[in-house]
């Protein structure tokens, strides 16, 4: 409905930052689903381990939940999001 | 007989001045201190004068005045008004209530005695 | 050996237990004290609901049969949580913007508030969570068995029948106690969140000692369990690509989809930023969930016997190595797990039947229409009971039905599969403005029948409600129509096979029939507002309706007829009501001024279209908004550049304004400081003149001589007293007061106030051995003014017979304070705001008053100090607290 243009074509440096982290923040999950696919490409090597795998699959896990950690806090900090562009 | 004066203020220091002047001179002076229960003082004891404070303790010298102007029996009782408050507004208000005289602190003795046997008349 | 007994009293004090929990935060929140309540841990862990005893028991039942496929059950959602800025942001703002109270409500709120699609969705959420339900109640009945097969005695059918009932009745119960006990307008249940909350901490708990006793206790290490792994079945598990990628996605939907899994997401969030925590907290959580999955799995089928249920490993692992304390534990794991899944898809399912079946059903079957708000809310409580006992009672059915062979892996996924079918209606609806409600419709139809024809009926096994023949050569022998072989697709696996087909035909239909179907005004308008809710909606904070409402309809008269004409008219308003600004109180008579106002630009029907649909928020009943849309962007093209002339204008106006507001109050506020000060001089002026004329004058004897000099003296000092306290002022507020920092003793300080005060006859209790205990860094003679003030005020004003000061010293929030409390009348409450005023005396007494500038001085100093002052009511007599300042307060300065 409301198509009136807002804010600045050029942004501060800070606000900038923040786009850039909310675009991880967007970009996160397709990453992970993209890295647990990746066992399936193996699945037809003959020497995988399941170990192996458990183990990938864990780890990856892991990192997920800690960079979704960082940018929450990151995200939280700034004021209520208000931005048009989603 | 002594003509009497009813003098509303709460400054004893001011009291004292005001009644040693007047007694001085013949009247008989009595004391009020408190805004709230003036009016009810008056009814009961009306002077022949009565000096009024603006800066009453529970209510103001301007609203006494303005009952006292509304009230049937005390209507044309002469009032002299005392205040430190000197600017102009405060004398067009209280003018504008029907005070028959406005004085600003410090008064003159000579000034508070004078305007006060005019208005008790003759 | 645990008694079966002893484990029916456990159970029994546990959900007791939980009861007491249940209520005693009910309770609290009750009282307003329930802040801990929305916190992001209560958020986070109510969302592990998600774990329901299908992980308890079923994911090593999973794992030991198909490998590691069990972990994409808990990796879809992972994805979808840590991607939480894409869609829960959206959904929770939805949620909270449009005030909704379940997916059902979502769906129909979205298409233009419809009632087929609410009973549509309804249908689905209940036939779909049906199988899940009976899954817990059969994972508690076999853990029950296991337990009294255990102490000696195998249970037999009707044991396990009866089992479950008690458990369904149980369930019921807690249910209706807490999910139907308020009718919260949020839709919010307190209780019923804390129960859930200590259940995943229960469940987290016993999975992780079962896991810790099973890798360090049996298997002997890491090391070894990796080895275990290696030799066991599970080492030849070869992921099937399809499987995988399918489970996956549908798990992924599914944390969105689940009715269960949307209440707690959304309907319970109390504050949008606790996504952001959960985001990877729940993450966290079912990685907790997972780890130890496969070496119990592994440990399992290596050391129990050939035939034992991998699906009660979690529970016949500790039995078998006599170690019941752990059995029960687990045991109370899986009966968190399955208790908390089935109360809340409970109340779900019972929020969702009640708003969008019965009680359309009860107002329509009402010819009168008039209805009292009390009715309805008892018809709803009524309705939500009836159906949390109807909704329990299918799963009491399906649980007979299907006669608890299937494994638990398999109901799972059948329940998964029907549920996410509401996924291309979701996401279309929030994502895609041109979605319309046939197209919903028709695609939530075509999903659910699929789903039913592939994956549901056939479950109950081959025979019970499909013939074999049917299942093996289609109905009427059409074979391209066999449920595990749509369209002749036959090597797929029945679940991916079922997924595929009702998923693609779902979104497909909803696809088509959107964009062949045009949407009804009100449809075109919720549409807008979901697709961009963080435009039209507040921030995540708190909002009051009310001047909300005022607010919407400035925005959009503003759109209407121009800025500055809106802006007027609400002034103009607003003024009417005695109010300052643009945003009136929004009374019918100021609506109906606006519509009328309105009507003259965009045509009458238009004008009450816009304002009903603002003014009266979820109950639009108007089908003539046609033009809107079009008109809407005409005007908003004009609107948009009348905006944004006006708005410069504005902005100067208001400053200009603002300016003069600030010099008006200022001069007020001089005029009266003035006239105060004048007041306070001509007093004492008074006395001397009149007494030093009539000294002057003569005629005076020797002793009214020495009294009328003593008059005047005294008034001379009163004079200069005040002027020094207003030069004392002044200087403080001007801030060129320069502090003299020193160190001493509150104690000393103390002693040096109360001799200074000169309060003769004032009993002073205090603690000195306290006091000495405060050092002091600061401006000491500074601080002994305030002191001095207050006691000497003590002296002044204290009216009781024999004033009596108490000098308490204590610790409030990390710094010191100092009390004085007398034991007069104290200050009257509307009085407080008041003494720290300048000239703020109040009550006088003559002389023995200063002029009333002391406490403003006391104000002041604390102030500069970095303290506080402030007036305590209720303390008995007049109390002042003293806040000292903090010892790096001067030293920052």
């Amino acid at each position: 409905m409301s198509g009136a243009p807002r804010g600045p074509v050029f942004l501060a440096r800070e606000t900038y930052g923040r786009r850039r982290l909310r675009d991880l923040a967007r970009m996160l999950p397709l990453f992970g689903a993209v890295l647990i696919l990746l066992p399936l490409l193996r699945g037809a090597d003959p020497a995988a381990r399941t170990g192996g795998v458990l183990i990938y699959l864990f780890v990856l896990w892991a990192l997920l939940v800690a960079v979704a950690a960082l940018l929450s806090r990151r995200l939280a900090d700034e004021s209520p999001p208000r931005d048009g562009a989603d | 007989m002594a003509k009497r004066v009813l003098l509303i203020e709460d400054e004893p220091n001011i009291i004292e001045a005001i009644c040693f002047i007047l007694s001085r001179d013949g009247w008989t002076v009595h004391t009020h201190a408190d805004g709230t229960t003036a009016l009810e003082r008056l009814a009961a004891y009306p002077p022949d004068v009565v000096i009024l404070d603006v800066m009453l303790p529970g209510r103001s010298g301007y609203d006494i005045l303005q009952d006292v102007r509304h009230s049937p029996q005390l209507r044309h009782l002469p009032v002299l008004m005392l205040t430190a408050r000197g600017q102009a507004k405060d004398r067009e208000l209280a003018e504008r209530l029907g005070v028959d005289h406005f004085m600003t602190k410090p008064f003159s003795n000579a000034e508070v005695l004078e305007r006060v046997r005019a208005l008790a008349g003759p | 050996m645990v008694s079966f007994n002893l484990l029916v009293a456990v159970a029994l004090a546990y959900v007791a237990f939980l009861f007491l929990i249940a209520f005693a935060a009910e309770r609290r929140a009750e009282q307003g004290r329930d802040a801990w309540m929305r916190s992001s841990t209560i958020y986070t862990l109510s969302l592990s609901i998600y774990c329901t005893a299908w992980t308890f028991y079923g994911a090593v039942g999973y794992a030991a049969r198909s490998g590691l496929e069990y972990l994409t059950i808990y990796l879809g959602p992972t994805l979808v949580m840590v991607g939480w800025w894409w869609v829960l942001r959206k959904l929770v703002r939805i949620g909270r913007t449009h005030r909704i109270t379940s997916i059902a409500d979502l769906i129909s709120s979205r298409f233009g508030k419809s009632t087929a699609l609410g009973v549509i969705v309804t249908l689905l959420a209940v036939v779909g969570t049906t199988p899940y339900i009976a899954l817990q109640l059969q994972s508690v009945t076999f853990s029950f068995s296991v337990f009294a097969e255990a102490a000696g005695r195998e249970w037999q059918g009707t044991e396990l029948t009866v089992a479950g009932l008690w458990v369904a009745a149980g369930l019921a119960i807690f249910t209706i106690l807490f999910g139907t006990r308020n009718l919260d307008a949020n839709e919010r249940h307190h209780g019923i969140v804390i129960a859930i909350a200590v259940e995943a901490v229960v469940k987290l708990c016993a999975l992780l000692a079962v896991g810790i006793f099973v890798v360090w206790g049996l298997a002997g290490g890491v090391r070894e369990t990796l080895a275990l792994i290696d030799a066991s079945p599970i080492a030849a598990w070869k992921p099937s690509g399809s499987r995988w990628v399918a489970l996956t996605f549908v798990s992924a939907a599914a944390i969105i989809c689940l009715p269960r899994m949307f209440q707690v997401l959304v309907v319970e969030n109390s504050d949008e930023r606790h996504l952001g925590t959960a985001s990877w907290a729940f993450p966290l959580y079912l990685f907790a969930m997972s780890l130890f999955v496969v070496p119990i799995a592994v440990v399992g089928l290596d050391r129990l016997p050939a035939g034992a249920n991998p699906d009660l490993f979690v529970l016949t692992l500790p039995l078998a190595e006599r170690r019941e304390g752990l059995a029960m534990l687990s045991f109370l794991g899986g009966l968190s797990s399955a208790t908390s899944m089935v109360i809340v898809a409970t109340i779900a399912l019972a929020t969702m039947v009640s708003n969008h079946i019965v009680v359309p059903a009860w107002l329509s079957a009402r010819s009168d229409g008039a209805m009292v708000s009390g009715d309805v809310r008892r018809v709803v409580v009524m309705a939500r009971r009836l159906s949390i006992l109807g909704v329990l009672a299918l799963g009491y059915l399906y649980f007979r039905l299907s006669g608890g062979g299937a494994a638990l892996a398999a109901i799972g996924l059948i329940s998964f599969t029907g549920l996410v079918q509401v996924l291309p209606a979701l996401i279309g609806g929030i994502f895609w403005r041109g979605a319309t409600r046939w197209g919903a419709a028709a695609g939530l139809l075509t999903g659910f029948a699929v789903w039913a024809w592939t994956l549901f009926l056939p479950s109950f096994g081959e025979g019970n409600l499909m013939s074999a023949t049917l299942m093996a050569q289609g109905p009427f022998g059409i074979g391209w129509l066999r449920p595990y072989g749509l369209l002749g697709l036959t090597t797929l696996d029945p679940v991916v096979h079922a997924i595929l087909w009702s998923l693609l035909l779902n979104g497909a239909v909803f696809f088509l029939a959107s964009i062949l179907t045009f949407p009804t005004p009100l449809e075109r308008l919720q549409g807008a507002q979901f697709v961009n809710v963080f435009e039209h909606s507040p921030g995540p904070r708190a909002w009051s309706t009310r001047s909300a409402g005022a607010e919407d309809l400035l925005v959009m008269s503003q759109r209407i007829i121009g800025a500055s004409e809106a802006q007027a008219l609400f002034q103009r308003a607003a003024r009417r009501q005695g109010k300052e600004g643009y945003l009136p109180d929004v009374t019918p008579a100021f609506v109906e001024a606006l519509e009328r106002e309105l009507s003259g630009s965009v045509g009458a029907a238009t004008a009450h279209a816009m304002i009903g649909q603002i003014t009266e928020g979820a109950s639009v009943s108007v089908e003539d908004l046609i033009a809107v849309a079009d008109e809407a962007a005409q005007i908003m093209e004009y609107s948009a550049r009348l905006e944004e002339k006006s708005r410069e204008q504005e902005r100067t106006a208001r400053a200009l304004r603002e300016a003069n507001a600030k010099l008006t109050a200022l001069s007020i506020q001089k005029d009266a400081f003035l006239s105060q000060i004048s007041h306070e001089l001509r007093t004492p002026m008074t006395s001397i003149r009149s007494f030093s004329e009539l000294l002057r004058d003569g005629g005076i004897g020797p002793e009214g001589q020495a009294r009328y000099a003593g008059i005047i003296h005294d008034e001379a000092l009163r004079l200069t007293r005040l002027l020094d306290d207003l030069l004392d002022l002044a200087v403080l507020e001007n801030g060129q007061v320069t502090l003299n920092r020193q160190e001493g003793r509150l104690s000393d300080l103390l002693d040096r106030a109360i001799a200074a005060a000169g309060a003769e006859g004032l009993a002073v209790r205090r603690n000195r051995a306290r006091e000495a205990a405060v050092a002091l860094e600061t401006d000491l003679d500074r601080l002994a003014q305030v002191f001095i003030n207050l006691i000497a005020n003590v002296g002044k004003y204290c009216a009781a017979p024999r004033p009596e000061l108490r000098i308490e010293v204590l610790e409030v929030g990390g710094r010191t304070a100092v009390d004085f409390i007398d034991n007069g009348s104290g200050i009257a409450p509307e009085d407080t705001e008041l003494i720290f005023e300048k000239f703020s005396r109040l009550t006088d007494q003559g002389t023995a008053g200063g002029a009333g500038l002391g406490l403003a001085i006391c104000r002041e100093i604390m102030a500069r100090l970095g303290g506080a002052i402030g007036y305590q009511p209720g303390r008995g007599g007049a109390a002042f607290r003293v806040t000292l300042p903090a010892r790096e307060a001067l030293a920052a300065e």
